[in-house]
């Protein structure tokens, strides 16, 4: 297959708010390569069956670390985003080390990563001199506006551009992945541990290494997300309700190819907000409705997802 | 007065109390992951529809407690086997994380649908039962009445597994569930049974819960992920470690929540739980290989 379509398609996306700068549309943009890009660190693991019910735990120790820096110490994102990753991936090896060396894998690995998940929500809401507890978190203004070394913008655009290069770099961390020798250790190793082992592949090396690079790139989707929004709450960023919105979304739009997560994370979010604005606030609880019953339905009858399904469809 | 202060006391007995029934809500998932070997991770909100249904029962059609409870408890149990026909049965041969997202679907459909049918205000049934006051500590007659129950409840589903030809059956099943086909163990109306069990568990849970805690569609968020990790800890599908893990846990949150907030007593018991899957991953009462 050429690589025009791609280069123009990225081209397009480049564009658009260039074209076409409606505000509420390119909020909703900007939402949806956010949460993408965190959808497909979830999946760079999830994938080979590394299922993490924490990734949440992430999410939230990068949207807290980076804002806390920020509004106590005063370090500026571009230091405190760095330290947020660096956390988000200590945290990863904490856990994730003694999982992979005991061999704790399957339902018991998701398990342990959903107390991880448990415990980052906890804190949060347990320290609330320092980060606010349940009520959320806000960055400070920097001296009102726009300013790169707060990485604060009011324009959307600027943040429109950001969070597709930030989506984009996700992508390609994805693609490295899928054309590395890890790739195949990884395959290897989900469907025969042992099997790997005997054949040289250094099992908790190889798992370990993809846990931290998508715990990081998680963390980094989390203080994105906090830097854009300007508030953070431990339910929107941390808890059980975002991993497993993460798992969803990735299944939902299908696991095992590159722009799945991201079919996923575009079906969840327009639909949610098509609902919000047809129905108003009576639409409370329908979107996760709807969501959870084709979580089911996906799971019984596609469970490649679906553009995992459309794909399969045109190679045949 | 040291280690025998009579807070820490207080503590440590309301920890028992908590304990009996976290070991409640361990049993019916536990059962249903040895027999069936599928984790229901929307098992909590089960026991949010059941808390709905006592709420709805007796103060809105104003039925009688044990009435009200004896229907909240059918009715969860249906609940189970429903949940078992429509969403697992169709998975039973798929990987297992499928079954444990699917059930994850199901976690956020219930969510929402008791959002949409309920509301999202905190109900509560109005019933204020006396604290008793032993020695100077306050001990809440609801948590002793409900840890009552669970030892009944626990008691009761102990004596159907090892007495009847059913409950000889179902554990059969979870020893070995290929060779228990070929003796003539019609293991789909095992599986119904288990869930149906199950799922009743889940309703007496609901029913003993509802007296100390308001109920609300997330309600199901603050017992689900403990209950999971008690099932975890005591060794998945082992009865004898979830009832002990669950009071392992218990007196961690209590105790945990009296030196610091409760927030830092979940926080040590999840820790605890992390450190544990370390040192004995095939739970604490596995035996070593």
């Amino acid at each position: 297959m050429s690589r025009w379509p791609r280069w123009i398609a990225g081209a397009a996306l480049v564009a658009l708010p260039f074209v076409y700068h409606a505000p509420y549309p390119l909020h909703i943009a900007i939402l949806i390569l956010i949460w993408s890009f965190a959808y497909t660190s979830w999946s760079a693991m999830g994938r080979f069956g590394l299922t993490s019910l924490g990734h949440g735990g992430f999410m939230g120790t990068g949207a807290y670390v980076t804002a806390l820096l920020w509004n106590r110490g005063g370090v500026s994102p571009w230091l405190g985003i760095p330290v947020a990753l660096l956390a988000g991936a200590l945290l990863a090896v904490l856990v994730a080390y003694p999982c992979f060396r005991y061999r704790i894998t399957g339902h018991y690995f998701a398990l342990v990563t959903l107390a991880l998940g448990g415990i980052v929500l906890q804190v949060i809401t347990a320290t609330r001199d320092y980060t606010g507890g349940s009520l959320g978190y806000t960055p400070e203004r920097y001296q009102g506006g726009s300013s790169l070394y707060a990485l604060q913008f009011s324009g959307k655009t600027t943040w429109y551009l950001i969070a597709l290069a930030v989506w984009a770099a996700g992508l390609y961390v994805w693609y490295r992945v899928d054309g590395s020798m890890l790739r195949y250790a990884l395959e290897a190793i989900s469907e025969d541990e042992d099997a790997a082992a005997a054949t040289g592949v250094h099992v908790t090396a190889e798992k370990l290494k993809i846990t931290v690079v998508s715990a990081a790139m998680t963390a980094l989707a989390g203080a994105l997300y906090c830097q854009y929004q300007m508030f953070i709450s431990p339910d929107t960023v941390s808890g059980i309700s975002v991993s497993l919105q993460m798992v969803f979304a990735a299944v939902v739009g299908g696991l095992y190819v590159a722009l799945g997560p991201t079919v996923g994370a575009v079906i969840t979010i327009l639909m949610a907000e098509v609902l919000r604005i047809s129905v108003g606030t009576r639409a409370v609880g329908w979107d996760n409705l709807v969501y959870g019953a084709l979580l089911v339905v996906f799971i019984v009858f596609l469970p490649k997802g679906i553009l995992g399904t459309v794909l399969a469809h045109r190679q045949r | 007065m040291g280690i025998f202060d009579v807070y820490l006391l207080e503590a440590l007995i309301n920890g028992v109390l908590l304990g009996g029934v976290l070991a409640l809500l361990s049993l019916g998932l536990n059962l249903v992951f040895g027999v069936i070997d599928v984790v229901w991770i929307c098992y909590a909100e089960l026991i949010m529809l059941g808390m709905y249904a006592m709420y709805f029962l007796s103060r809105v059609y104003h039925a009688p407690m044990v009435l009200a409870a004896a229907i909240c408890i059918v009715t969860v149990g249906v609940l189970g086997v429903l949940l078992h026909v429509v969403v697992i049965a169709p998975l039973l041969g798929a990987a297992p994380i499928n079954q444990l997202l699917a059930t994850g679907g199901v976690l956020f459909f219930l969510q929402s649908a008791a959002t949409i049918l309920f509301g999202i205000e905190f109900k509560n049934l109005g019933v204020r039962l006396p604290v008793l006051k032993v020695a100077g500590m306050f001990i809440s007659y609801a948590r002793l009445l409900a840890f009552g129950a669970a030892l009944i409840g626990m008691v009761l589903v102990y004596l159907f597994l090892r007495r009847t030809y059913t409950g000889t059956a179902i554990r059969a099943i979870a020893q070995d569930r290929q060779i228990m086909t070929l003796m003539g163990v019609d293991s789909r109306r095992i599986y119904v049974i288990t869930s149906a069990l199950g799922g009743g568990l889940a309703g007496l849970a609901a029913c003993l819960l509802v007296l100390q805690y308001d109920v609300h569609p997330f309600v199901g968020l603050t017992f689900g992920p403990i209950t999971f990790l008690i099932c975890v800890l005591g060794g998945l599908g082992n009865f004898g470690g979830g009832f002990v893990a669950a009071f392992v846990f218990a007196e961690i949150i209590s105790v945990g929540g009296l030196y610091l907030d409760l927030e830092w007593g979940y926080v040590f018991a999840f820790a605890f739980f992390i450190a544990m899957m370390f040192v004995r991953p095939q739970g604490l009462l596995a035996r070593r290989s």
